[in-house]
C-alpha cells in the first residue's frame, strides 16, 4: 500500500438522458440502461475490452433478480469480463457515493482505474408479493402435511393478489419524501415564490447549456431521446405559481414544479490514477479533493429528513481548511427546492451553525450565481442513483473548463443521508495529459 | 357574588345562545397553577435592527424554558443563537394555517423614527390573528425621556398608541402590554417579562411598565421561590384581596406577617396558622401603631410591606359627613404613610425592600359617591410618586397596584347594573379576582423587580375607566 494517499483524477462521465416515469424508457430495464452508459463510456474513453479496477454502481428500485446488477451490467458491456463490479445502494446518494468509493481505492493504490456509476428506473418497478400471500405460499412450501398445505393455502384472500408496489416512503416515519421535505419547508420558513424561481432557473440554465453544446460529450442518446425529458425550456416562475400544492396540504408551498419528478435513467463516471491517465492519454478534468458523508437523526430527534447535507458540509469544509465561500462552483442536488433552500438558509442561520453544527459563527451565504450552473435535477430528471454521476461528470467538466478553481457537491438522501465532495479543477498549464 | 354571564355564555348552550345573539363572550381567563411553566406554548421573537433588549429577552426565554419561533432577519437570529436559544423560524409568507403562539414579544427599541415603527407593525400584523387564547403581546421600548433624540422619543412614545389599541382588539383573554426599559436596566427585564407572559398577568393588560436602573444591590432570584427567607406585612390580611396577598407571598416563600383590625382576629389567626404566618392585630389609624408593628415584627424587620387595608364609605360629597370623608382618608392613605415613616425611621424596612401599596382604578379616574375614596387612593399614587427617589437610597423600591373591578364581597354588594357595568367595561369583560392583585404585588415585591418604583400598575383588564 501506499504510504501517501495519490490524487484522484476524474476523466469524465457520461449519461443517457433521463426520462419521465412511463416515458421512453418504461420498458428499459435498470441493466438496460447502466449497460448501454457503460458502452458509451467505454465508447468515449476507448475502454473496449480494458480491464478496470472495479465497477461500482447502484439503483435505488431494484428487482430482486439484480442482485447483482453492476457485474450483470459490466458483463453485457464493452469492458473486459474480467473486470470486477459491486452494487452500492445508498438511496439519492449512491451515485457520489461510488464516486467516493472507487476514488478511495485509486488514491490508496489499490486500483488504477475505476468506474462509478448508478442508474434507476421508476417505471420498471418491481412489483412484490402481498406480505400476507408470501408468508401462506412459504408456510404452503414448509408444509410437511396435507392438513398443514390446506390450512396455509386457506389463509389466501383475493385482495393478496393485489400486488405491492414500491413506495416512495420513509419506512421509520410513513411520510413520503416530499412530506418530510414539506415539514422543512414550514420549519425553515421556505415561500413558494423562491422555490418556483429556483425551479425555474433550473429548466432556464440546462436548457442553455444544452443550447450551448455543454453536453454534446456528457449525454449519449439511448432510446430515441436526445435530452432530458423534463427539461422545460418555457418554464416561468409564472407558471410555476400556477400549480397546486402536492405536498404540506392546501396551503403547503410545494408544488410537482418545484420538486423533481419520477425519472429513468443512468450516469456513470471514468475515476483513475495520474499516472493510469497519462498512459491512456486521457485529459484529467478534475480531481476528487475530498468527501464527507453524514447521517442525521429524523426518528428520534425529529431532524429535518433531508437536512443531513447540511451536517456534512462543515465537517468535510474543517478537515479541508475551506470556508463555503471558497468555491467557484457549487452543485446542489435539487430533489426539492425546498430542500435546496434549506440548506443554504441552515447554513446561514446563526441558531442552526451554533447550536446543530457547534461552530462560532454560522457559514454564510453562496452566491447564487454560482450554484448549479450548468442546470439541476429539477430540469434533468432524477433517477435516484444516477444523479450523482450526473452531477460529478458535469462539474468536472464545468471545471475543467475554467482551467482553475474548485466546485462542491452536496447531495440529500433518503434515510437521513447526505453525501458532499469537493471536486478541484487541473490548473491550465499543469500536465492534464 | 359568582358572574353568571360569564358561566352561563362559557357552557355550550349558553355559548350557542351568545354566538347566534351576538352578545359578547367573556373568556375563561387562565391562572397560574402551582408547577406551571412560565409559558406553555411557541413564543414569536421579533427584533427589528439592532435592538438592545434582544439579549437578555434571549436568555430569560432560555432559563423558562419556552420554545421559540423569530422571524428570518439576521440580528435576531444572532442573539437567539448567542443566548443559546433554539429557536424556530416564523415566516408568515410559508407559515401553515394553524401555526399559532402562546406570546408575541417585539423589541423594539431599534425604532427611532416615527417611519421605523412601521417596523413594529410589520411584526404584529403578520402575526396578531396567531395568538392563541390566553396569549401574551409584550412590546419593549425605550423610556422616551431616555431618547437621546426627538424622533426617537416621538416613535417610542408612539408605541403607546399602538400596544393600548392591539391589546382591546385582541380576544380570547389575550393581553397586551408595553414595557419601557431604560438604557443599562436591561438586566432588569427578566421578572416583568416572566409575570407579564405567565398567566400570573392575567388580569393586567393594555399596561406601560417602565424598568429603570436597579435600586438597591443586585440579587440573584430563586425564581420558584423568590421571597424565600423574606418577611412580609401585608395590611388588612383577614379577608379578601389582603388574605389572597397574604396567601400568594407565602407560596413565594415568604414568611407572611399578617395585620387586620380586631373584629377579624379570629379569622386572620386561622388564616396566618394556615400559612406559617404571623398575626398582627393593629388598629393602622391609631397614633402609636407604627410603633406598635415595628414592635410586634418577629425579627424586628420586614422585607416586603403591602399596603392593602382599605376601606369605603360611598356617598356623593354633598352628602358625605366629616366623619365618612376623615375615616376612609385615615386608613387607606394616612396609615400607609405613617407606617412608612415609622418603619423607615427604625430601619425597619431592609435594603432590597419592597412596599406595594394598593391604589385604585378610582384613584385616577375619580368615581361619582367615591370622592373619598378616591382621593385617598390618588394621594397612594402620590406617596408613591414622592417616596421613590428618598427610598431609592436607601436601596427600598415602593410601587403600587391599581385594581378595577375586583371580585370580592365588596363588589358583591353593588347594585346590579352598576356590578354588569363595572364587569363589562374592560378589555377582558369581566371582573378580576383577588389573586390577579395578589400576583401583581407578589411580582412588584419579588427580589427580581429592583428596577421598578414609583410606579403604578392597574390590574382592570384594561378598564375603560380612568384609561
Amino acid at each position: 500500500m501506499n504510504a501517501k494517499p495519490r490524487r484522484v483524477a476524474v476523466l469524465g462521465g457520461v449519461r443517457i438522458p433521463f426520462a419521465r416515469q412511463n416515458g421512453p424508457y418504461a420498458r428499459a430495464s435498470n441493466q438496460d440502461m447502466l449497460t448501454a452508459t457503460l458502452d458509451a463510456l467505454a465508447d468515449r474513453f476507448a475502454l473496449e475490452g480494458e480491464t478496470l479496477g472495479e465497477v461500482a454502481a447502484g439503483a435505488v428500485l431494484k428487482h430482486s433478480r439484480d442482485f447483482s446488477l453492476t457485474r450483470e451490467s459490466v458483463l453485457g458491456s464493452k469492458l473486459a469480463p474480467e473486470t470486477p463490479a459491486y452494487d452500492v445502494q445508498q438511496a439519492c446518494g449512491t451515485g457520489l457515493e461510488t464516486t467516493i468509493l472507487v476514488g478511495n481505492k485509486i488514491a490508496l493504490g489499490q486500483i488504477e482505474a475505476g468506474i462509478a456509476a448508478g442508474v434507476d428506473t421508476t417505471s420498471d418497478a418491481p412489483l412484490a408479493l402481498n406480505d400476507d400471500l408470501r408468508t401462506a405460499l412459504l408456510d404452503f412450501t414448509r408444509a410437511r402435511s396435507n392438513g398443514q398445505r390446506l390450512r396455509a393455502i386457506s389463509r389466501i384472500r383475493p385482495q393478496q393478489l393485489v400486488p405491492e408496489t414500491p413506495r416512495n416512503a420513509e419506512p421509520r416515519t410513513g411520510l413520503s419524501m416530499g412530506e418530510h421535505c414539506a415539514v422543512m419547508a414550514r420549519d425553515w420558513g421556505i415561500a413558494r415564490g423562491e422555490q418556483d424561481e429556483l425551479a425555474a432557473a433550473s429548466h432556464a440554465k440546462l436548457h442553455a447549456a444544452y443550447e450551448a453544446g455543454f453536453y454534446d460529450d456528457l449525454v449519449v442518446p439511448f432510446l430515441g431521446l436526445q435530452r432530458d425529458q423534463n427539461l422545460r425550456p418555457d418554464s416561468t416562475v409564472e407558471k410555476l405559481s400556477s400549480l397546486k400544492p402536492v405536498f404540506g396540504g392546501d396551503d403547503g408551498t410545494m408544488t410537482a414544479g418545484n420538486s423533481t419528478p419520477l425519472s429513468d435513467g443512468a450516469s456513470a463516471v471514468l475515476l483513475a490514477s495520474e499516472e493510469w491517465a497519462k498512459q491512456h492519454e486521457i485529459p484529467v478534468q478534475a480531481y476528487l479533493a475530498d468527501a464527507q458523508t453524514a447521517a442525521i437523526d429524523h426518528v428520534h430527534k425529529r431532524e429535518g429528513l433531508l437536512m443531513a447535507p447540511a451536517y456534512a458540509m462543515p465537517r468535510m469544509l474543517a478537515r479541508a481548511g475551506r470556508t463555503l465561500q471558497d468555491f467557484d462552483r457549487y452543485e446542489i442536488h435539487e430533489a426539492f427546492a425546498a430542500q435546496v433552500l434549506c440548506t443554504l438558509r441552515a447554513w446561514e442561520d446563526p441558531v442552526f451553525c451554533t447550536q446543530k453544527l457547534g461552530l462560532d459563527a454560522p457559514l454564510g451565504t453562496i452566491d447564487r450565481d454560482r450554484i448549479n450552473v450548468h442546470g439541476g435535477s429539477f430540469a434533468a430528471g432524477h433517477p435516484f442513483a444516477a444523479t450523482g454521476g450526473r452531477i460529478v461528470a458535469t462539474l468536472a467538466k464545468a471545471l475543467h473548463e475554467r482551467g482553475a478553481g474548485s466546485g462542491v457537491i452536496s447531495i440529500c438522501a433518503a434515510g437521513g443521508i447526505g453525501v458532499t465532495a469537493i471536486l478541484e479543477a487541473v490548473p491550465t498549464g499543469e500536465a492534464g495529459a | 357574588m359568582p358572574d353568571r354571564y360569564l358561566t352561563l355564555v362559557n357552557a355550550p348552550v349558553g355559548r350557542a345562545l351568545a354566538t347566534r345573539v351576538g352578545l359578547p363572550r367573556p373568556p375563561r381567563l387562565r391562572r397560574h397553577r402551582p408547577g406551571d411553566p412560565v409559558v406553555d406554548g411557541e413564543v414569536l421573537l421579533g427584533a427589528p435592527g439592532t435592538a438592545r433588549l434582544v439579549s437578555a429577552i434571549a436568555e430569560t426565554l432560555v432559563r423558562v424554558g419556552a420554545d421559540v419561533a423569530t422571524p428570518l432577519d439576521g440580528p435576531v437570529r444572532t442573539a437567539a443563537a448567542q443566548a443559546n436559544l433554539d429557536a424556530k423560524i416564523f415566516n408568515p409568507e410559508a407559515a401553515s394555517r394553524d401555526r399559532r403562539f402562546r406570546a408575541l414579544v417585539l423589541d423594539a427599541t431599534s425604532i427611532d423614527r416615527p417611519e421605523r415603527v412601521d417596523d413594529a407593525y410589520a411584526f404584529l400584523h403578520a402575526a396578531i390573528r396567531r395568538v392563541r387564547s390566553g396569549g401574551r403581546v409584550v412590546v419593549l421600548g425605550t423610556p422616551p425621556p431616555d431618547c437621546d433624540e426627538a424622533a426617537e422619543a416621538i416613535a417610542q412614545r408612539a408605541l403607546e398608541g399602538l400596544v393600548r389599541s392591539l391589546a382591546k382588539e385582541l380576544r380570547g383573554g389575550a393581553t397586551g402590554q408595553l414595557v419601557y426599559v431604560a438604557r443599562g436596566a436591561e438586566r432588569q427585564l427578566e421578572s416583568t417579562l416572566r409575570f407579564l407572559l405567565s398567566a400570573r398577568s392575567a388580569f393586567v393588560d393594555g399596561q406601560v411598565i417602565r424598568i429603570g436602573a436597579p435600586i438597591g444591590d443586585a440579587e440573584t432570584v430563586d425564581w420558584t421561590s423568590p421571597l424565600a427567607g423574606r418577611a412580609a406585612l401585608v395590611t388588612g390580611a383577614a379577608r379578601g384581596i389582603g388574605a389572597e396577598i397574604a396567601r400568594v407571598l407565602a407560596r413565594d416563600g415568604a414568611h407572611v406577617v399578617g395585620l387586620d383590625v380586631e373584629p377579624t382576629q379570629n379569622e386572620l389567626r386561622r388564616g396566618m396558622q394556615e400559612l406559617g404566618g404571623t398575626a398582627l392585630t393593629v388598629d393602622i389609624t391609631a397614633d402609636e401603631a407604627p410603633d406598635e408593628i415595628a414592635a410586634l415584627l418577629p425579627t424586628g424587620r420586614v422585607d416586603v410591606v403591602v399596603h392593602n387595608a382599605g376601606i369605603t364609605r360611598d356617598r356623593s360629597l354633598a352628602r358625605m359627613s366629616e366623619r365618612e370623608w376623615r375615616t376612609v382618608l385615615a386608613v387607606n392613605l394616612t396609615a400607609p404613610q405613617r407606617i412608612n415613616e415609622g418603619l423607615l425611621r427604625r430601619d425597619a424596612i431592609a435594603s432590597g425592600g419592597r412596599i406595594v401599596c394598593v391604589s385604585s382604578i378610582s384613584g385616577i379616574a375619580g368615581n361619582a359617591g367615591q370622592a373619598n375614596y378616591a382621593t385617598s387612593k390618588a394621594g397612594v399614587i402620590g406617596l408613591v410618586e414622592t417616596s421613590a427617589p428618598a427610598l431609592g437610597k436607601r436601596g427600598i423600591t415602593i410601587n403600587a397596584v391599581a385594581p378595577g373591578f375586583i371580585e370580592t364581597q365588596m363588589t358583591a354588594a353593588m347594585p346590579v347594573g352598576l356590578r354588569e357595568a363595572g364587569r363589562r367595561l374592560c378589555s377582558l369583560r369581566q371582573g378580576g379576582l383577588p389573586v390577579d392583585v395578589a400576583e401583581t404585588i407578589a411580582w412588584l415585591a419579588s427580589p427580581g423587580s429592583a428596577g421598578i418604583t414609583g410606579s403604578v400598575v392597574r390590574v382592570c383588564g384594561q378598564s375603560l375607566i380612568g384609561a
